[in-house]
Order: structure tokens, then C-alpha cells, then sequence
């Protein structure tokens, strides 16, 4: 019985720690007064003022933008590629899996600067393309590690057999290898657009002229000191996340489908 | 079938080749080089920008990074493992929404949850508001270590509880049963069967907390308030702001190969590595 009550104070207060910072934004989302700490009454004017942001709009389109073109890129890419790794030898396959570890194994930080110095080097302008390719670069083994395991959990004979009942080859891997498959795809495609969405430190680096994410953004802001519409963004934010969540939440109503 | 299928590995070869491999292998190159970088025939071999490195201004930023990550990792395991422990043994019904709630801030952007610690910590920030609202003296938390601490903390909390988490719910319950059958109470469960189960999956939490803290440079730029340097800080104002490539070069890889070691160490402590497969 005590610990039971043990158990639940803790979990609360963990619950406090995670959630009172985003509470705070919340709440001054909505605060006349510029600073914190003082509540000038209600007001809406940081959503207005957030809305009125040409850069904070342009950065969001960026952001959607990337992810979904970098996450159907990768998730193309890496599918094709496990399915290939699946099959060659012991010697390249591990070859092939553990140079795929390095941008996952890797910091952030040196994934981006590499990157950065490799597209410099060839005098390709950073921008736009420079960060699509970048996202490419660190989802593709995201996808190809969620893809692997369904691959080899599958029945081998089952390609072969498609094979044999006079399949082609393309046939087989649209009918049978593809379906089989399916779920970790979809997997590591999700796992790519919300990387893409969350990432910092590689866009950062490997981005310029004007071309600019979320995370960008907020990080030059927040370096200038406290700004009430990025309270009224990480409002929005939060809003979209739960939401999300309990969609995704309902569907499989097994809480281990949400692991990134 | 197999050997036509492995061609579809081949376009990934040259992909990684010229995406993983060459940006790794011109870091190296800059790292032992100096001149202009956009002129490769001028790039001379050269160990200067090491030679800078061992100075006590840049080995003291390196420790101060290994030591904030070392005390962020600790803290999380310890907040950590309760917390993994309470949602494995939740009822079924709670479990998903316990481990939903739990998830929802690491949903949110990273730099927003950084900056949500700005606004609380900040000197005129919202628990300094509170406690002159109550009279109380102010504190000087931000910007300092104790600020940086507690965004990585926050930050990274979930990719310790999360691993450690999936291998507590994985443990077969009859041994448990076995263990209790053969008179063994909770807590010498929990010692010699539970806790020994999850070593796998705190080791990757370890990883997976200690690897984004040393590198960070956002949460001590922001936190810090620019005056607590970490290594991710000097890297990144050698390629932003000094262009200084050669230094920042040499000092990506000794922090790649300062993490490498640690990484070595760690997974010596685990006895069935499964190399990065434990990550998931």
C-alpha cells in the first residue's frame, strides 16, 4: 500500500517535471504582458503576431516540405536497399550494416559538419537541396534498420516459391516480399518524417541561403532572449502533437507502436 | 532470385560512399592539414590544429563536456529506471497512457523544450517571479552548469526510460514466478533476476542519453547563455563563426574518438552485445 502511494507521488512528480515547463509556455501563450511572471490578462495577440511572421510561415513550409520529400526519398531508397543487403553474403552485409550504423552511432554534430565540409568542397551552394540531401542522408538507415528485421522474419521460400509458380521477379517483390514487409516500412518511413521534423543540429549546419526550418528558427530567436510568439508556437505545437497522438493512439491502442 | 536481389544493395554502396564515407574521410583530411580549403592544392600536411587542441583552454572545455554528459546520464538512469519500472508494471489499461503521457514532450520540437527552460530559469524568468512574488530571494540558476544539467536532462530522460522500458516488458513473467516459487522476496527479484535482464537495455540508455549530451552545443548555448562552452560549442564556432575548418575538423574527430572509447568501455560491460541492433 505505501508503495503503491510511493509510486504514484513519483510518477507525478516526474509528470510535473516534464510537463510544467510546457505548461508555463501555455499559459503565457496567452499573456497580455510581455514578461513572465506578470499576467497583464488574456490577449491572443502573440497568435496574430505568430501568423503575421513571414519568416516562422516560410520556416514551416520548409520543414513540411523536407520531411515528407526526404521521408518518401528515404523510405524508397532504404527499402530497396535492405532487400538487397538481405541477400549478399555475410562479408558485404556486414560491411554495408555497419558503415549504415555511423550516421545513427555518430553526433549530430559531426554528421552535419562532414556533410557541410563534403558539399562545400564541391562548391554546391548550400540551400535548399543541400538540406533535402542531408535528411536523405540520416533516414535512409533509420528505414533500412526498421525494414531488415521484417525481412528476415520472413519465410524464405516464399520469394522462391512465387519464383517457381512462374513470378518475375518484379512480380514477386510487389506481390509477395513488399506486402510481407509492409510493416516496417511504414515504420521507418514514420520514423523518418518525424526526424526530419525534429532535427536541428544537421539542417543547421548543411542550409543557407534564406532557406530555413523550424528548429532554425526558434534557435536564432531563443538566442535573442525570450519571445511571447514562440510561446504561441510551441502552444500550437503541443496541440497538434496530442492530438496526433491520441489519433495514432486509438488506432493501435498498443502504446509500444508510438517508440520512435 | 539471390543473387540478382543483392544489385539492389549496389546504388546504396555508392550512396553511402560518397554521402557517409567522404565527408568522414575530408574531416580527417582537414584535420592534418592546414591552407585553403577551397584550393586543395594548397592544403599542406600539418598537425597544428592538434598541436592547438593541447592547451588547458581546450582540454578543460572537453572535460567540462564529458563531465556535464557523465552527471546528465547518471541522473537520468537514476530518475530513469523507476520510472521504467512503474509503467512495465502498470495495469494493461493504464500502461498505454501512462507511456502516451510520457511521450508527448519528446513529440514536441527540441529546441522548444530548451527554450521552455529559458523562459523558467532565465534571471527574470518565471520561478525567479515567483519567489519575489513570495519575497523570497532570487536564484542564479541560468545561465550556469545547474541549467545546462537540467535541460539535458529533460531533454534525453525518455531515450533512457524508453530501452530500459522495452526490456523490462519483455522479461518472461515465469521466471519471475520461478524466482518468487524458489523463495526469493521482491527485492532479491528485483536484484538478482530483474535488474540483471535489464543491463542490455541500460547500457543503450546510457548510449543514447551520454552521445547527444556530450555533443550537444544547443542546450549550452541556450541554458549556458554562451558562457558555458562545451565541445559541441567550439565545434560548431569554428565552422560558423572563425572558419577555422582545420581545427574544427581536428576536434570532431577527437571527440568521435573520445565517444568511440567510451562506447568500447561501455560495451565491454555488456556481456551479449548485439551491437547497435540494442539501440531499438
Amino acid at each position: 500500500m505505501v508503495m503503491k502511494l510511493i509510486k504514484k507521488i513519483y510518477m507525478s512528480l516526474i509528470f510535473l517535471f516534464l510537463y510544467a515547463p510546457i505548461l508555463v509556455l501555455v499559459v503565457f501563450s496567452f499573456n497580455e504582458s510581455k514578461s513572465r511572471g506578470q499576467w497583464g490578462g488574456f490577449t491572443l495577440k502573440w497568435y496574430a503576431e505568430l501568423f503575421r511572421d513571414r519568416d516562422i510561415i516560410k520556416a514551416l513550409y520548409y520543414t513540411f516540405l523536407v520531411a515528407l520529400l526526404s521521408s518518401i526519398i528515404s523510405t524508397i531508397i532504404g527499402t530497396f536497399s535492405a532487400i538487397g543487403i538481405h541477400n549478399m553474403g555475410l562479408f558485404g552485409r556486414k560491411t554495408i550494416l555497419n558503415i549504415n550504423y555511423l550516421p545513427v552511432l555518430n553526433p549530430d554534430i559531426v554528421t552535419g559538419v562532414a556533410l557541410m565540409t563534403l558539399f562545400v568542397s564541391i562548391n554546391l551552394r548550400l540551400g535548399f537541396l543541400t538540406m533535402l540531401i542531408s535528411h536523405v542522408v540520416f533516414n535512409i538507415p533509420y528505414v533500412i534498420l526498421s525494414v531488415l528485421p521484417k525481412l528476415r522474419q520472413m519465410n524464405k521460400h516464399m520469394a522462391e516459391a512465387a519464383l517457381d509458380l512462374g513470378a518475375t521477379p518484379f512480380t514477386a517483390m510487389k506481390k509477395v516480399i513488399i506486402p510481407e514487409i509492409m510493416p516496417g516500412i511504414i515504420t521507418g518511413a514514420l520514423m523518418a518524417f518525424t526526424l526530419s521534423i525534429d532535427d536541428f543540429v544537421i539542417s543547421f549546419f548543411n542550409t543557407g541561403s534564406g532557406v530555413t526550418n523550424l528548429s532554425i528558427i526558434i534557435y536564432s530567436m531563443a538566442k535573442r532572449g525570450v519571445k511571447p510568439s514562440i510561446n504561441a508556437l510551441s502552444t500550437l505545437m503541443l496541440i497538434t502533437v496530442v492530438i496526433l497522438l491520441l489519433l495514432i493512439n486509438k488506432r493501435t491502442t498498443k502504446g509500444d507502436e508510438l517508440l520512435p | 532470385m539471390k543473387n540478382k536481389a543483392k544489385l539492389l544493395a549496389y546504388p546504396y554502396v555508392v550512396w553511402i560512399a560518397i554521402f557517409i564515407i567522404v565527408p568522414l574521410v575530408l574531416v580527417l583530411v582537414y584535420s592534418f592539414t592546414e591552407g585553403n580549403i577551397h584550393n586543395p592544392s594548397s592544403l599542406t600536411f600539418s598537425l597544428k590544429s592538434y598541436d592547438k587542441f593541447f592547451n588547458i583552454l581546450y582540454l578543460n572545455i572537453l572535460w567540462k563536456s564529458f563531465k556535464l554528459a557523465f552527471i546528465s546520464t547518471f541522473l537520468c538512469l537514476i530518475l530513469g529506471y523507476p520510472v521504467a519500472l512503474i509503467i512495465s508494471k502498470a495495469k494493461a489499461k493504464y500502461k498505454g497512457i501512462l507511456l502516451l503521457f510520457f511521450l508527448v514532450p519528446i513529440w514536441m520540437n527540441f529546441l522548444l523544450r530548451t527554450y521552455a527552460w529559458m523562459a523558467i530559469l532565465s534571471p527574470n524568468g518565471f520561478i525567479n517571479r515567483l519567489l519575489q512574488l513570495i519575497g523570497l530571494p532570487t536564484l542564479a540558476i541560468m545561465p550556469g552548469q545547474t541549467a545546462v544539467v537540467i535541460g539535458m536532462v529533460y531533454n534525453f530522460l525518455p531515450f533512457m526510460v524508453l530501452p530500459i522500458y522495452t526490456v523490462l516488458s519483455k522479461i518472461d513473467k515465469n521466471v519471475l514466478e520461478a524466482a518468487m516459487d524458489l523463495g526469493a522476496n521482491k527485492i532479491i527479484t528485483f536484484i538478482k533476476v530483474i535488474f540483471p535482464l535489464t543491463v542490455p537495455g541500460i547500457i543503450s540508455g546510457i548510449t543514447m542519453v551520454f552521445m547527444p549530451a556530450v555533443s550537444t552545443f544547443v542546450i549550452s548555448q541556450l541554458l549556458g547563455g554562451g558562457k558555458e562552452l562545451l565541445i559541441g560549442n567550439l565545434i560548431e564556432q569554428q565552422f560558423t563563426v572563425q572558419r577555422d575548418w582545420h581545427f574544427g575538423s581536428a576536434l570532431s574527430i577527437i571527440l568521435m574518438i573520445m565517444i568511440l572509447i567510451s562506447m568500447a568501455f561501455m560495451s565491454k560491460a555488456d556481456k551479449d552485445d548485439e551491437g547497435g541492433a540494442a539501440l531499438w
